[in-house]
C-alpha cells in the first residue's frame, strides 16, 4: 500500500493539481507538500504528493551504480 | 529523468549481485528483513532472491497495512457495514480481508454500502454528496498514509463536513521494528527500511535501532538496483560490525523527512499502544485521533460493537509477519488458502508475503 510513484506535476491550482507519468494523469493534492510547483517530480501516494524527487541526488546514485558496474569484472 | 528505468539497469543489478556474492562469502547465515510489503512484491516480481547467495536470507516484515491490522479491526469495520444509514469507505486492499465471520466484500454483496476509494479526499466527497448518511473511512496504513488521512480530517473541519469520521487503525513503524529487534524468537541481522514511510519520518528516525539494538538499517527505493544496493550496504555494515542508518533512497528521503506532513500528522493524531496481527501489543506503535478532533473519530462519534473474534485454525499469518515462518511453512498455503479464497490476511493484500509467494513462486 505504500506503493507511490514518481510523477510530474503538470498543473496546480491552490492545493489541487494533476500529475503525469507515462501518459497516465491523476489528480493530486499538495497539502502535505506546500513547496511543490508545476514541473516538479513528486512521489504520489493515495492522491497526495508526499515528497519531492531530488534530481541531483538521483544523478549521484546513478553515477555510483555505474562506478560499481565498471569496477566489477563481468561474469 | 523519469526516476524509474534509470533504476532497473540489469547490468548494474548483476554487478551488485556479484559484489554481494563476494562479501557474503565471509559471513555466516544472514537474515535481513524487508519491512515494507511493496519491497516484498518488488523482490518477488523481479526475481531478486535468486541473485543472492544461499547464506543471505530475505524475509518479509510487518509492513503490509492490511496484513497487520488485527482481526478486531476488521470485525469493527464489518460492524460499521451493518450499521444503518452508514457508508463505509475504504482502500481496496481491505475489502476481501476475512473477519471473524464475514468480510467487507461479503457485507457489500449482502446489501451494505461499502465503497472503494483511492484517496480519503474521495471519501470526503462521498460525505458531501450524501449528507443524510454517516460516512466512515477505514484508516489503515503507516506514516506514509496517515498524513493523508489527517489532511482529510483537517479538510472536513475546514469545510464543516459533519457526517465524516475515521476508524483509525494507523500504525507507526520504528517501534514495531524495535519490538522485533528485541524479540528473542525473531533473529534479524538488518533491516531494509520502508522507503515511503521514511519519506515522511526521515532517516534519522531509525538511528535508535542502530545505536540501541545494533541493527544496521538501509533505506532503499523499490526498484531492483535500489534493493540490491540496500542489501549490499547492509552486508557491508554487518561485515565491519558497524551498525548505522544508510540512505540509499536519497533522491526522496531526507534526514528529517517531510516537515509539513509530520506537523499535520502530529496535530490530528496522537501515539497510542496498539495491537498488531501476529506480533501483539506494541507500545506507542499506533495512532489515535487526538481529542481536539474526536468529532471525526468514528469510535467516539458512532460507537459499534464488534462480534466475538474467531481466528481460523492453521493460519500462521502472525508468524509470517514476524519473520519466523515463510508462506510455504503454512499447511493452508496454496490449498485451503489462495488469492481467490483467502483464509489469512497475508494472502489477500497484493503486497502480502503469501500473495507474493503464490503469484511469483
Amino acid at each position: 500500500m505504500c506503493l507511490a510513484l514518481p510523477m510530474k506535476l503538470t498543473s496546480l491550482e491552490g492545493q489541487s493539481g494533476v500529475a503525469e507519468q507515462d501518459g497516465v494523469m491523476i489528480n493530486v493534492n499538495t497539502t502535505l507538500l506546500p513547496e511543490a510547483k508545476i514541473g516538479d517530480y513528486v512521489i504520489v501516494h493515495a492522491g497526495f504528493a508526499i515528497q519531492l524527487l531530488d534530481e541531483e541526488e538521483a544523478r549521484k546514485s546513478i553515477e555510483l551504480f555505474r562506478e560499481i558496474a565498471e569496477q566489477e569484472p563481468p561474469e | 529523468m523519469k526516476y524509474i528505468d534509470e533504476f532497473r539497469d540489469s547490468g548494474v543489478v548483476r554487478a551488485l549481485a556479484r559484489r554481494i556474492g563476494t562479501l557474503a562469502g565471509d559471513l555466516g547465515t544472514i537474515k535481513l528483513m524487508e519491512v515494507c510489503g511493496t519491497h516484498t512484491m518488488s523482490i518477488a516480481r523481479f526475481g531478486l532472491r535468486s541473485l543472492f547467495p544461499e547464506n543471505i536470507e530475505l524475509t518479509s516484515g510487518p509492513g503490509c497495512p492490511v496484513c497487520v491490522s488485527p482481526q478486531s479491526f476488521v470485525d469493527k469495520a464489518i460492524a460499521y457495514c451493518r450499521r444503518p444509514e452508514t457508508i463505509v469507505t475504504t482502500f481496496g486492499d481491505m475489502i476481501r480481508v476475512p473477519g471473524s465471520s464475514s468480510s467487507l466484500e461479503k457485507e457489500r454483496s449482502g446489501g451494505a454500502d461499502v465503497r472503494i476509494v483511492l484517496s480519503t479526499m474521495d471519501a470526503l466527497q462521498i460525505a458531501v454528496s450524501n449528507p443524510e448518511k454517516d460516512v466512515v473511512f477505514l484508516g489503515i496504513g503507516f506514516e506514509t498514509t496517515a498524513p493523508t488521512i489527517a489532511a482529510s480530517i483537517l479538510a472536513a473541519r475546514g469545510k464543516s463536513i459533519g457526517n465524516f469520521a475515521v476508524l483509525s487503525g494507523h500504525k507507526t513503524m520504528p517501534n514495531a521494528m524495535a519490538a522485533l529487534a528485541s524479540d528473542p524468537e525473531v533473529r534479524i541481522d538488518g533491516y531494509i527500511c520502508p522507503p515511503h514511510v521514511s519519506a515522511i519520518i526521515g532517516s534519522d528516525a531509525y538511528l535508535f535501532l542502530a545505536e540501541r539494538y545494533n541493527k544496521p538499517c538501509a533505506i532503499a527505493g523499490f526498484e531492483p538496483v535500489d534493493i540490491m544496493q540496500g542489501v549490499l550496504w547492509l552486508l557491508e555494515m554487518i561485515a565491519t560490525g558497524s551498525p548505522d542508518v544508510r540512505n540509499q533512497y536519497s533522491r526522496v528521503v531526507t534526514k528529517t523527512g517531510n516537515p509539513e506532513a509530520l506537523r499535520i500528522l502530529r496535530e490530528v493524531f496522537t501515539p497510542k499502544d496498539d495491537e498488531w496481527r501476529g506480533i501483539g501489543a506494541i507500545p506507542l506503535s499506533g495512532l489515535a485521533i487526538a481529542d481536539a478532533f474526536s468529532k471525526y473519530d468514528a469510535e467516539i462519534r458512532w460507537p459499534v460493537e464488534a462480534e466475538p473474534q474467531f481466528i481460523p485454525p492453521g493460519c500462521i499469518c502472525g508468524r509470517i509477519l514476524k519473520g519466523t515462518a515463510g508462506p510455504r511453512d503454512c499447511g493452508l498455503f496454496g490449498k485451503a488458502c489462495t488469492p481467490d479464497e483467502p483464509v489469512g490476511a497475508c494472502m489477500v493484500s497484493s503486497e502480502g508475503a503469501c500473495a507474493a509467494a503464490f503469484k511469483y513462486g
